[in-house]
């Protein structure tokens, strides 16, 4: 009997709806939890941009104290009704650049002008996506620090665009070049020093290509951005005149 | 890697049979040392490099790894005599995948951060041989309960593994264990080593482990 076809099949389908049922049971009995998980992650990413956090500082206070974020459209022009939370940046990616929505996270201070501005900014890599976080002084020029993550490049040679030690070069290093947008380039060969150059970095060995797309990521992104950030480096000269 | 057929025991079935008879406790103690999953059955060895260069990331991998096998062993073995032979190993697969998938869930909602460092591991225990191998030539054959030690012994013999590479890898490459910096707060400046860090550092620390293990149980290769 066990070994006749209507045994084997039935056997095969309970085993399949039993299974089912309990991973669509843990599954949705979770969700919440990760997706807060992934909620939180994001806004540490956010903060840890700009700020260097503690252990025990509590995010969602931070967060919810500092930074105000909002999403614009390729004209800079901030769209009503939307809320960077429900953009997903992976998805714009796929989108033609004039198309994408853009959400920006704005820090102010207690007077109530920015004194950073953090844009998400996504690419390809050598081997699968890279994305992560741009954020810029009130110039809306200098970066104030940048925050790269990836999803499969190599251990010890593009993965190293996750370390802090990679992300700290990018410190201080300047967008535009007298009004035109220049980004910043990841240099070949590591171990030079670019400080006098403001839109160079020091490369990663074994990992040009992942710095070219690390370059690609930022030059397409900050193209986006680009009117954003005009308008307010053109706002603070009116204003500081 | 022969030993795997050869592990087929079967645990004779006596009535009112203590939890832990000699025989039971056996069960559990035997993978430690003399059948050792990584180091004498040498399964599950891709893992084993690949987690073990920090001690937190190898300790919920040895967990996760252990509970699957555990879980697995024990409904595979409650449903033994109801399995049709002729898709026996799909119906492991869809245990064992299951199982997998339950733990992939509760770390990332519980533990996020170490499920992230994990990544496809927690997957591929899926295909990791210790827990197909476990289920194959013992589960399929014993009680549920011999099945749950079984499972216990062999997980924990591989996280002993992982723990020992883990915990050399992450003192001498690092400096750190736990994430904790043991020679700087010591005031000892270390400069870590690179080679642990990478997978070929763990391979030779892996085959000296086995080097010395086999030599210490006086195993012989048969040919």
């Amino acid at each position: 009997m066990r070994q006749s076809n209507t045994y084997i099949i039935l056997y095969s389908a309970a085993i399949t709806v039993v299974c089912g049922g309990l991973l669509a049971f843990a599954s949705t009995s979770l969700k919440e939890k990760q997706d807060a998980n992934i909620a939180m992650e994001q806004k540490q990413n956010i903060l840890s941009s700009v700020l260097t956090l503690n252990k025990e500082d509590n995010i969602n206070e931070i967060y919810a104290k500092k930074v105000n974020g909002f999403v614009i459209d390729f004209d800079g022009n901030v769209k009503d009704g939307l809320k960077p939370e429900d953009v997903v940046v992976a998805v714009q990616y796929k989108k033609a650049p004039k198309d994408r929505l853009l959400p920006v996270y704005e820090f102010r201070n207690d007077s109530n002008k920015v004194e950073y501005a953090v844009m998400p900014v996504y690419g390809y890599g050598l081997w699968n996506n890279i994305w992560g976080f741009v954020a810029v002084k009130s110039d809306f020029n200098t970066v104030q620090g940048v925050k790269f993550q990836h999803a499969g490049e190599t251990p010890g040679l593009g993965a190293r665009i996750e370390s802090e030690e990679i992300q700290e070069r990018y410190k201080g290093k300047s967008i535009f070049d007298n009004g035109n947008l220049v980004s910043i380039t990841i240099q070949k060969g590591e171990g030079h020093d670019y400080a006098d150059s403001p839109h160079k970095v020091d490369g990663m060995s074994g990992a040009t290509l992942t710095g070219k797309g690390v370059n690609n990521m930022l030059k397409d992104y900050l193209a986006c951005y680009e009117k954003y950030l005009k308008k307010n480096t053109d706002a603070n000269k009116t204003s500081s005149l | 890697m022969s030993t795997e057929a050869a592990v087929v025991e079967e645990v004779v079935e006596k009535k009112a049979e203590p939890l832990f008879s000699k025989k039971n406790r056996k069960l559990i103690s035997n993978p430690l040392d003399i059948d050792n999953p990584v180091t004498v059955q040498i399964l599950g060895v891709c893992s084993a490099l690949a987690v073990t260069t920090q001690m937190k990331p190898a300790f919920v991998m040895s967990l996760g790894l252990t509970i699957v096998t555990a879980c697995s062993n024990v409904a595979i073995s409650a449903l033994r005599n109801t399995i049709p032979s002729r898709i026996r190993i799909i119906v492991q697969l869809a245990i064992v995948s299951l199982w997998v998938i339950m733990v992939d869930q509760i770390l990332k909602a519980y533990v996020y951060d170490v499920s992230k460092q994990l990544s496809v591991f927690v997957g591929l225990i899926i295909t990791n041989c210790i827990v197909m191998g476990r289920l194959e030539a013992f589960a399929m054959a014993n009680k549920p309960w011999p099945s749950f030690l079984d499972g216990m012994g062999n997980g924990l013999g591989y996280g002993m593994i992982l723990m020992i590479l883990a915990f050399v890898r992450e003192l001498f490459g690092a400096g750190s264990l736990f994430g904790f910096k043991v020679f700087a707060s010591m005031g000892i400046p270390y400069q870590g080593n690179g080679l642990l860090l990478l997978p070929a550092g763990a391979c030779i620390l892996l085959g000296s482990i086995i080097w010395v293990q086999r030599t210490l149980n006086g195993y012989r290769e048969s040919h």
